[in-house]
């Protein structure tokens, strides 16, 4: 099968068309059974009590937040590489829900931390490089967003999401470093390393759940993409009908 | 040999029109000042605590300079043509790049380092917090136009360029202001600060070796 039949917008926007309903079904449904299993079945932590739950979207959006945005690099990599232009609307389809992640990530863990920690808001290494990916997602979106000819916002935005892609593991040691140089005795993150099976199982369900999600989304926001892009094609008109 | 030559031009060159528009890099020197100077007007005149943050300031401050200073790495040469003349060039425009970014480090970011130890004594830091600071600068900095240098070609010619710049590359700016302000922390502490300098170093050699290339790249694209 030729794979790059589907690099090409016009044969790829029918494709997508088919697989954002293959994806957004099982998004709905396994949030659905994710958070019924996290909220109802899982058992009350020893420690932490009725809380924890959080982290049954907290930790999957964090995953989420970080995947996006190697996904989104690869892509513009690829697009800077191969010089396909789908590959740049792909990159660009991605940002807005990695950003929403990274958001609910930041969100939802200070909700965690002020019952837990007593605090919203500590100056963990971790909690600090996940502020510095929503600034990344941002960049990259008020820069793609600022140039009008399409062509340079492409690329322009593919050479930035790479930078800040190789900047990423530079940022997180050196946040860390930071931070234990800093910090004295404030908050330990290590949690209970034992799990209850239904914690785990809760936890990878929504963590399936997002990841169709983000499918599904960014596949959508692909199509408004192309058709915004594409608006005098033909075969879009064609397609319409 | 020739890139030597072209080098050795591009950075006389811009020197020389850095001379001739003093006042632009003057008034980035005094933007470094009157920052640092406001806080302590705004956090009180308390000694030990100006100490505790005189590095952070001092680093946050060039930070900002930093990035003011780079609006004039390659705008006049995109508004007058001259920078399209040096892409169609027969020589490597990474090499262009790298010449731009010494002249600017040395207009800008040297007068910077020179200037910071005797704004640190304003915070009453010990002679030996001072020495680490400006050698920590003296590393720094260069790391900050060249990384600077690929958010400047990138936003080349854009409305609201200036805030979408500081969007762009104060992210990318945190390990060095981590690493700038540690080293000047960590010897407060009585610690050494060869880690800190040490990881700065390295950061520079890093930043030299790719970020005119990467330069290079966004111009392509700014010029396309």
């Amino acid at each position: 099968m030729n794979w790059l039949k589907y690099s090409a917008p016009q044969t790829f926007y029918p494709l997508a068309d088919t697989l954002v309903p293959l994806f957004a079904w099982p998004a709905a449904i396994l949030t659905l059974i994710g958070l019924y299993i996290g909220f109802f079945v899982a058992p009350t932590d020893a420690t932490q009590g009725e809380v924890y739950r959080i982290i049954f979207i907290h930790v999957p959006a964090a995953w989420m937040s970080m995947v996006i945005y190697l996904a989104m690099a690869f892509w513009a990599a690829l697009g800077l590489i191969m010089n396909t232009r789908l590959s740049f609307m792909m990159a660009q389809a991605l940002a807005p829900t990695g950003a929403m992640f990274t958001f609910v990530a930041l969100w939802t863990g200070a909700f965690w931390g002020k019952p837990t920690w007593g605090t919203w808001w500590a100056w963990d290494a971790r909690m600090t490089s996940e502020l510095i990916l929503l600034f990344l997602y941002v960049g990259y979106m008020s820069l793609t967003a600022a140039i009008e000819d399409t062509r340079r916002a492409d690329r322009a935005g593919a050479l930035l999401a790479i930078v800040g892609s190789i900047n990423i593991p530079i940022i997180y040691f050196s946040v860390k470093w930071w931070n234990t140089l800093h910090q004295g005795a404030s908050v330990s993150l290590t949690k209970s390393p034992s799990m209850a099976k239904t914690m785990l199982l809760a936890m990878l369900i929504m963590t399936f759940a997002f990841w169709a999600y983000s499918i599904a989304a960014s596949l959508m926001r692909l199509r408004c993409i192309v058709r915004e892009r594409e608006k005098q094609a033909q075969w879009l008109n064609e397609a319409k009908e | 040999m020739a890139m030597n030559n072209l080098l050795i031009a591009i950075i006389a060159r811009d020197l020389r029109l850095a001379w001739r528009r003093r006042s632009d890099v003057l008034g980035t020197l005094f933007f470094f000042i009157i920052v640092v100077s406001l806080f302590p007007l705004g956090i009180g005149p308390e000694t030990a605590l100006l100490r505790t943050i005189a590095p952070g300031i001092l680093w946050v401050a060039a930070l900002l300079a930093t990035m003011l200073s780079l609006n004039r790495l390659f705008a006049a040469d995109y508004a007058d043509g001259t920078l399209e003349q040096l892409a169609i060039a027969p020589h490597p425009l990474a090499i262009t790049a790298l010449g731009k970014i010494i002249a600017l480090w040395i207009s800008t970011g040297l007068p910077l380092v020179i200037l910071a130890p005797i704004l640190g004594l304003q915070f009453d830091l010990p002679a030996d917090a001072l020495l680490t600071m400006t050698l920590a600068l003296l590393i720094g900095t260069p790391i900050l136009a060249t990384l600077g240098a690929i958010g400047a070609g990138l936003t080349l010619g854009l409305r609201g360029g200036g805030v979408l710049l500081a969007l762009l590359i104060l992210p990318l700016y945190i390990p060095v202001l981590i690493f700038g302000a540690g080293a000047v922390e960590a010897v407060i502490h009585g610690v050494s600060p060869s880690g800190h300098l040490s990881l700065l170093a390295a950061g520079l050699i890093l930043s030299l070796a790719f970020a005119p290339w990467a330069s290079a790249v966004a111009l392509r694209i700014a010029l396309d």
